[in-house]
């Protein structure tokens, strides 16, 4: 594999990353108002996403820096051609940053609304227009031969770009409802697989047919034959059935995996289907860029390769730990006894 | 030539540009001074058990946290901006500035944020070493992340280490880059600005607490620690500050020339104070200035008898070099930013030293002239850090890159007016909301008396393993 395809793939696999972990704290920031019996509870799944989510941003802000560096034409068009759809993602992410250190800080029942909505809406809007944005890249977008996008805001949504959407914001909605349901216990845990199990349906419903959506897409407007982006999409729908299954019978960890793979796997169809093309221009399609045009000198590559090499198993060795650290089941409001005899921690209602 | 509609969109995105940066500025500092500040005390709790220093990390644990949560929002948006509203410029240096912001992200912002979210919530579920030593982490992770992107920034300042292929930038020595002098000089400059922030505003802090009588004995130990750091870094930032002007004299003469008003070649050059006019073309002699002889060429070459180029002999060098065009940038606010940024620098210097002299003399807590002082001493590193960039990023006008792409070209052809319309208004009002939160956040919970934290799960107790 040579270097341009390699940073093609390791895009992917941050977003992919991103998605996977940033995924259950947007579906958990998107059910904060409606899940939760009392604000405790609410708190309480605060306090599950609360050390985890800003390491989970950041394959986000990895992902913009490698395409910045590996893709400068990618980056280049990418950002200025979803100019309006990229501002709404900041103000999502920007309201959501602050909801989680400012939303124990102020006073009363209200300012903690407020910010509560902050975060779900935030996490329902930039999960809606990163699904958005994604399948634009597959879909086309206009550009010219100089690869500058010379549409309208308007151009990006079509009605697979709208599905796509709705597809990432059940997918993380439900992913979030397994991931509480492996982090909390008491009823807490049982309101969030209530939610999972409601959840499900849609979200591997919609997910499913986006999947198969995205390989027509493929062929028709990227030039792809069925095979290979039918294999991660197959891969993803039957880990989607699955996880359907799995919550209806109550196994949370495997339902948690299956979203899991149904995430990643989405993300990997996507990119599958996206290769060897990096933004597929309609109606010029010639004038699409590409991997290797879009792409570094190989001596950025090469020097960007080594520093991924070293890092990226170092950090996903110190990430790992802190999901370690944080392990623990967190009570759902009543006083459980947490798998393994502990109890579980009960977090103190906000005095402030 | 751009025409009218070309210029206002460049306009308008180097405001948005400007404004965002300014005011992402404003909390990454902070967070690179009080983090360690923070750091320290926890490691004095850690090693005497004294409950004091406990309530002290605490307490400015959790203005560091409000404060670096804008941090990390902000930084986002400067991520995305090149690309958005820079797309030609994005695509000219890429395959050069792209590697140390994506280094960063991967080396240095990863290790920060998710240390500091173990910090945050690890309080009782890690042993106190290892809890500390998320917090080390972390710390290294923000002093790290500022090096990578002071690396990129420098290479706007003073290209190194490239060759252009196909009118593109392409990396030839990574080395060259990472080693870039400029950058060096910007870090440490830029690092020392960080400690100033830590140190003065933990000071401020701690003299309102004097006044007011509260929890005294606690905020002494805090006050002596800003001041062991405060002392030092001032002064060496006057030092350093001068000799980072070394540098900027031999990558960017045009920028020194125009932050010293200075029109005509001179040797040896005096340092004007405050002058009255002589900011443009036309009006090259000041009506009324305070110099002091040979200062100038002193700071800008490291000799009394150093020659200082004037910008018009500049503009005729660059247009030689270039062609025809202005290659001067906006003197008045050049002159103006150095000189806000310098004096601001030696407010903070005498403030620390007149600190440091009261703890000394055991009087710190009961100078009320010096505690209101203090107080109102918090506002100088803000307002330093700002003139200081505006003097690095307008100083470097009309190029984005030095000498080899101009601001007026790098912008985005597909952004209109009518989105950069848009995005400048939607920045300004979150950030405006944002700031008036935070300051309102800060001030509470920087007015507030020590162990009053929230029962955040921060401070909650929750059993261990």
């Amino acid at each position: 594999m040579d270097l341009e395809t390699l940073w093609f793939v390791l895009i992917a696999v941050l977003w992919g990353g991103y998605f996977l972990l940033e995924g259950f704290d947007f579906g958990v920031g998107m059910l904060l108002p409606f899940l939760p019996r009392d604000e405790k509870q609410r708190a309480t799944m605060f306090e599950s996403i609360g050390p985890v989510w800003d390491g989970n941003e950041v394959w986000l802000v990895v992902a913009g820096g490698a395409t910045f560096a590996a893709f400068p034409g990618w980056y280049a068009t990418m950002f200025s051609g979803f100019y309006i759809a990229l501002l709404l993602v900041l103000v999502c992410l920007i309201v959501r940053v602050v909801s989680f250190e400012w939303r124990e800080k102020g006073d009363g029942p209200g300012w903690r609304a407020v910010w509560t909505w902050a975060n779900a809406l935030g996490s329902f809007g930039a999960s809606f227009v990163w699904g958005v944005a994604l399948a634009n890249l597959l879909y086309g977008i206009p550009l010219d031969s100089n690869g500058d996008f010379t549409g309208d805001f308007g151009d990006l949504f079509s009605g697979y770009t709208v599905y796509a959407g709705l597809a990432v914001v059940l997918l993380f909605a439900f992913h979030g409802a397994t991931y509480l349901t492996i982090r909390t216990s008491g009823d807490l845990c049982r309101r969030a697989s209530r939610a999972a199990q409601q959840l499900s349906l849609a979200a591997a419903l919609v997910g499913g047919t986006f999947l198969a959506w995205t390989v027509v897409v493929a062929v028709d407007r990227n030039d792809k034959s069925v095979f290979p982006p039918i294999l991660p999409a197959v891969l993803a729908i039957a880990a989607l059935v699955l996880a359907v299954l799995f919550v209806h019978v109550g196994r949370s960890g495997l339902a948690f995996v299956a979203t899991a793979v149904g995430v990643v796997g989405t993300v990997a169809t996507l990119f599958t289907s996206l290769y060897a093309r990096v933004i597929v221009s309609s109606p010029d399609f010639g004038n699409s860029l590409t991997v290797s045009g879009a792409a570094s000198a190989h001596y950025t590559l090469k020097v960007i390769s080594i520093v991924a090499a070293i890092v990226l198993p170092v950090i996903l060795l110190y990430q790992g730990w802190t999901y370690h650290v944080f392990r623990q089941r967190l009570g759902g409001g009543d006083e459980d006894i947490a798998p393994g005899g502990a109890p579980a921690t009960a977090p103190a209602e906000p005095t402030v | 030539m751009t025409g009218v509609l070309g210029s206002t969109t460049v306009d308008l995105a180097r405001v948005q540009f400007a404004t965002t940066s300014i005011y992402h500025f404003l909390f990454v500092p902070l967070t690179l001074g009080l983090g360690p500040l923070v750091a320290v005390m926890q490691t004095a709790w850690y090693r005497t058990k004294n409950e004091q220093w406990l309530k002290l990390t605490k307490f400015f644990g959790t203005l560091f946290l409000i404060n670096f949560a804008i941090g990390v929002a902000t930084g986002l948006v400067q991520e995305f901006e090149f690309g958005m509203n820079w797309s030609v410029y994005s695509k000219f240096v890429g395959n050069v500035f792209g590697a140390p912001l994506a280094v960063e992200g991967l080396a240095a912002f990863m290790l920060e944020a998710t240390f500091l979210g173990v910090w945050i919530f690890g309080w009782n579920r890690l042993s106190p070493k290892v809890h500390l030593a998320t917090l080390w982490i972390a710390v290294i992770g923000t002093w790290l992340s500022g090096y990578f992107i002071l690396v990129a920034n420098s290479w706007m300042q003073h290209p190194v280490g490239y060759k252009i292929v196909n009118g593109e930038a392409q990396l030839t020595s990574v080395w060259a880059l990472v080693s870039n002098g400029f950058a060096l000089r910007a870090y440490v400059h830029t690092m020392l600005a960080g400690l100033i922030f830590g140190s003065i505003i933990v000071l401020g802090v701690c003299c309102w607490h004097f006044l007011r009588g509260h929890d005294v004995e606690t905020f002494r130990k805090a006050a002596k620690l800003a001041l062991i750091v405060a002392v030092p870094v001032t002064l060496l930032q006057l030092v350093v500050g001068n000799r980072f002007g070394e540098a900027v004299t031999s990558a960017q003469s045009m920028k020194i020339a125009a932050s010293e008003a200075q029109w005509d070649t001179c040797q040896p050059c005096g340092f004007s104070l405050f002058q009255i006019g002589g900011f443009t073309k036309d009006d090259p002699t000041p009506s009324f200035s305070i110099t002091i002889p040979r200062l100038l060429s002193y700071m800008a070459t490291g000799s009394f008898d150093g020659q200082v180029q004037g910008l018009n002999e500049l503009q005729a060098q660059e247009q030689s070099k270039y062609g025809p065009g202005n290659y001067m940038p906006n003197v008045r606010v050049i002159y103006w930013s150095m000189r806000v940024m310098a004096y601001a620098g030696m407010l903070m210097f005498l403030v620390a030293a007149l600190g440091a002299f009261l703890y000394w003399k055991r009087k710190l807590e009961r100078a009320r002239w010096f505690l209101w002082s203090a107080i109102v001493a918090i506002a100088l590193p803000y307002i330093a850090a700002t003139a200081g960039w505006i003097l690095t990023e307008m100083g470097r006008q009309p190029w984005i890159v030095q000498g080899l792409l101009k601001t007026s070209e790098a912008n985005s052809p597909s952004v209109s007016t009518t989105w950069l319309a848009i995005s400048l208004t939607v920045f300004v009002v979150l950030y405006v909301t944002l700031l008036v939160v935070d300051f309102w956040l800060m001030r509470r919970y920087a007015t507030r008396d020590l162990g009053d934290e929230p029962e955040t799960p921060e401070t909650a107790p929750v059993p261990g393993y």
